[in-house]
C-alpha cells in the first residue's frame, strides 16, 4: 500500500512581517526519499521545522499519516517523527550512550525505567551507525563527523518511521559525506524510513533521491525526479547562476562541475 | 571520585548534618533529652520545640531552593539561572513585604504564605507575559526579562521601606536578610507541603529536564511538550519559593551553588542530579544556619549573612571557571 508519510497544503509562515514560506504544498510517500534544495535563506530549514512542530505559528494543514499534525500529542508524533537538526549543540555533556538512550523518550513514561527492549535497540542503533566503538565518550568532545553520526543513531534509537534531516552531511569531508548518505541509504532500505533531507549538494541529492523539491524564496519552484533538476536552465531559475555540467564517469549521470574561478 | 561514591557521600553528608547539628548550640542538649517527648526538661523543650524545628525548616528551605535552581538552570541552560536572578524571589520578597506592612494583623494563620505566593505567581506571570509580547520565546529573553522584573520588585520593596515606618522598616530589613526563626513543628510542617509537592513535580520532570538542558530543538524532537514543561517548572518553583519566602525570607546562593556542586560531583543526568541537589541543598543551608547561631553567642545572626559570605567567592570561582558562563 503507497501510504502518504506527510502531505502538505497550502502551508505558510511569516516571521516579523517577513514572509518565509508561501503556499507550499507537496506530499511524500511512505518509504521515499525526498531530498530539498535552494538558496541559502529560501525557508527549507523553516519547513522541516514547522513540519516538527519547532515552529507552530503557521498557517495551512500538514498531515502526518494522514492525520492532522496538530491533532498528535508532541509524545505520540515523536513515536513517528524525529528531526535530525544542522548540528548538535557542541558543549552536551552527556556520554553518547546517555544521550542516544534518551532517544527513547517517546516510548517511556515519565517514571518508567529504561529495560532490556530500549537497551536493545540502542545497540541495535549504535552498531548500525558504527558510534558503538565511542559510545562512553562525552559528547563534547567528538568530532562533527562523528557528532552527526551520533544525532541519526538517536533518531534510530527513537525508532521514527519518517527522518527530517537538515544538511546532514553539510559540514563533513568527503568520507563522512559518503558515510552519511550510504547510512541514511542503508536505514530507508532496511526499515523503510521515509527520508526528507534538506541539502545543498545536488550531485549527492542526484544519487540518493526519490522526488528532489526546490524552494525559492518560499515558494517551490521546481518538484520532480532528480534527473531533471540537472538542467541548466531549471538550475538558473533556482540559484541565479550559470552552471556547468560532466557526465558521470561510471553512471553516466549529468553532474555539477565546479566553476573556474580567475 | 567516582559517581557512585559521590552519591554516597551526599547522602552520608546530609544524614550526618540533620542528626548532629540539633545538638550544637550555646546550650548543651544530653541524648537524654530525646526521649523526653513529654518536654519535661528544659533540654527535652529546647530540643523539640527550637533546635529541631529549626534543623528540618533549614533543611526543607534548601532542598527547596536547591531544586528550583537545577530545574530551571537546565531549562533555561544557563548555570546562572535560580530564582533570585529570575525574579521569582523578588515577586515573593515583594508579596511578603505588602504582608508585612499592610496585612501582618490579619488573623488568619500563614496569611503570609498567600501573599508571597502571589508575588511569586505574578513574577512568573510577569515573566511569561513579557515573553508573550516579543515573539519566539527563547530562552535568552525569558531569562532577561526575569532580570528585569527582580529590579522591578527590588524597586518596589525599597519603595515600601520608603514609605514604612521605623519598626516596619527594620522588621522589613531583617526579615530580607533570610533568618531561619521557627517554634514548633507548625511552620515545617506547612513548608514540607510546599517543597514536597513542588520537588516531586520536579522529580517527574527529570526526564524532560535532561532533553531541555541539551536544546529546546532536541527536546522538541524526542517528545517533550516544552511549552508545556515550562509552564509546570514554572508553577513548582513559584510554589517552593513562595513557601521558603514566606517563613525565612529570601535565602541566597543555595539555589545557585547546590546545583552546581552537585553536577560537578555526581554529572549531568538529572535522574541522579536532582534528588543529589535536594538532599545537598538541605544540608548545606542546615550547615550554614547552625553557623549563624553559633558564631556570635547569644545573638542569631541571619543565615542569609553565612550563604552569601560562602556563596559569594563560590559564585567567583565559578566565573573564572566556567566557559560557558562569559559567553551568556
Amino acid at each position: 500500500m503507497n501510504q502518504t508519510a506527510i502531505e502538505i497544503k497550502d502551508l505558510s509562515f511569516a516571521i516579523a512581517g517577513k514572509q518565509i514560506l508561501e503556499h507550499i504544498c507537496f506530499s511524500v510517500s511512505t518509504g521515499k526519499r525526498l531530498f530539498i534544495v535552494g538558496p541559502n535563506g529560501a525557508g527549507k530549514t523553516t519547513l522541516l521545522r514547522c513540519v516538527s512542530r519547532i515552529i507552530t505559528n503557521w498557517h495551512g494543514t500538514i498531515q502526518v499519516k494522514d492525520k492532522n499534525l496538530k491533532a498528535y500529542s508532541q509524545r505520540n508524533l515523536a513515536k513517528i517523527l524525529t528531526y535530525v537538526p544542522q548540528v548538535l549543540p557542541a558543549d552536551i555533556p552527556f556520554t553518547v550512550h546517555q544521550f542516544v538512550l534518551m532517544a527513547r523518550y517517546p516510548h517511556l513514561s515519565p517514571f518508567s525505567v529504561v529495560g532490556p527492549e530500549d537497551e536493545k535497540v540502542v545497540s541495535g542503533a549504535m552498531e548500525m551507525t558504527q558510534t558503538a566503538c565511542f559510545a562512553e565518550r562525552v559528547m563534547a568532545t567528538l568530532s562533527g563527523g562523528e557528532r552527526q553520526q551520533v544525532s541519526i543513531a538517536a533518531a534510530l534509537a527513537q525508532q521514527a518511521e519518517i527522518f527530517l534531516l537538515d544538511e546532514p552531511a553539510t559540514y563533513l569531508d568527503y568520507k563522512h559525506q559518503r558515510d552519511i548518505h550510504s547510512l541514511l541509504a542503508k536505514i530507508n532500505k532496511t526499515y523503510g524510513t521515509t527520508i526528507v533531507c534538506v541539502t545543498h549538494d545536488l550531485n549527492s541529492a542526484v544519487f540518493s533521491a526519490d522526488i528532489i523539491i526546490a524552494i525559492k524564496e518560499g515558494k517551490i519552484v521546481f518538484e520532480g525526479a532528480p534527473k531533471e533538476i540537472m538542467n541548466e536552465k531549471t538550475l538558473e531559475d533556482i540559484y541565479s547562476k550559470k552552471f556547468d555540467f560532466a557526465l558521470h564517469p561510471v553512471t553516466g549521470q549529468k553532474i555539477i562541475v565546479p566553476d573556474v574561478i580567475e | 571520585m567516582s559517581k557512585k561514591t559521590a552519591i554516597n557521600s551526599i547522602i552520608i553528608f546530609a544524614l550526618l548534618v540533620v542528626l548532629v547539628t540539633p545538638f550544637l548550640g550555646p546550650i548543651k542538649i544530653p541524648f537524654s533529652a530525646l526521649t523526653d517527648f513529654g518536654l519535661n526538661t528544659i533540654a527535652g523543650k529546647i530540643f523539640y520545640t527550637f533546635r529541631l524545628p529549626r534543623v528540618l525548616t533549614a533543611f526543607l528551605a534548601g532542598a527547596a531552593l536547591a531544586c528550583c535552581g537545577v530545574a530551571l538552570q537546565a531549562m533555561f541552560r544557563n548555570p546562572l539561572a535560580e530564582p533570585f536572578t529570575l525574579g521569582i524571589c523578588g515577586g515573593a520578597n515583594f508579596g511578603t513585604a505588602i504582608y508585612l506592612i499592610f496585612a501582618a494583623s490579619i488573623p488568619v494563620a500563614h496569611c503570609g504564605l498567600v501573599f508571597s505566593f502571589a508575588g511569586s505567581l505574578a513574577a512568573v506571570l510577569l515573566v511569561y507575559g513579557l515573553t508573550k509580547i516579543k515573539k519566539g520565546f527563547s530562552v535568552g529573553t525569558m531569562l532577561l526579562a526575569g532580570i528585569a522584573v527582580n529590579f522591578f520588585f527590588s524597586s518596589l520593596i525599597l519603595f515600601l521601606q520608603y514609605i514604612s515606618d521605623f519598626t516596619q522598616s527594620y522588621k522589613m530589613i531583617h526579615w530580607l536578610m533570610g533568618s531561619i526563626d521557627v517554634d514548633g513543628f507548625q511552620i515545617p510542617g506547612v513548608l514540607f507541603v510546599f517543597t514536597a509537592v513542588g520537588a516531586a513535580i520536579i522529580v517527574a520532570q527529570n526526564a524532560n529536564l535532561n532533553l531541555m538542558s541539551i536544546s529546546d530543538e532536541i527536546a522538541i524532537s524526542r517528545g517533550v511538550n516544552v511549552k508545556s514543561a515550562r509552564k509546570i517548572i514554572f508553577l513548582a518553583t513559584s510554589v517552593m519559593v513562595a513557601g521558603v519566602v514566606a517563613f525565612c525570607g529570601p535565602i541566597g546562593f543555595v539555589g545557585l551553588m547546590a546545583p552546581q556542586i552537585c553536577r560537578l560531583l555526581v554529572g549531568y543526568d538529572h535522574k541522579i542530579l536532582t534528588p543529589a541537589s535536594i538532599l545537598f541543598g538541605g544540608a548545606f543551608l542546615v550547615l550554614c544556619d547552625t553557623i549563624a547561631r553559633i558564631i556570635i553567642p547569644s545573638s542569631q545572626m541571619p543565615v542569609g549573612v553565612i550563604t552569601a559570605l560562602l556563596g559569594g567567592p563560590f559564585f567567583i570561582w565559578l566565573l573564572l571557571k566556567d566557559k560557558s558562563v562569559s559567553n551568556l
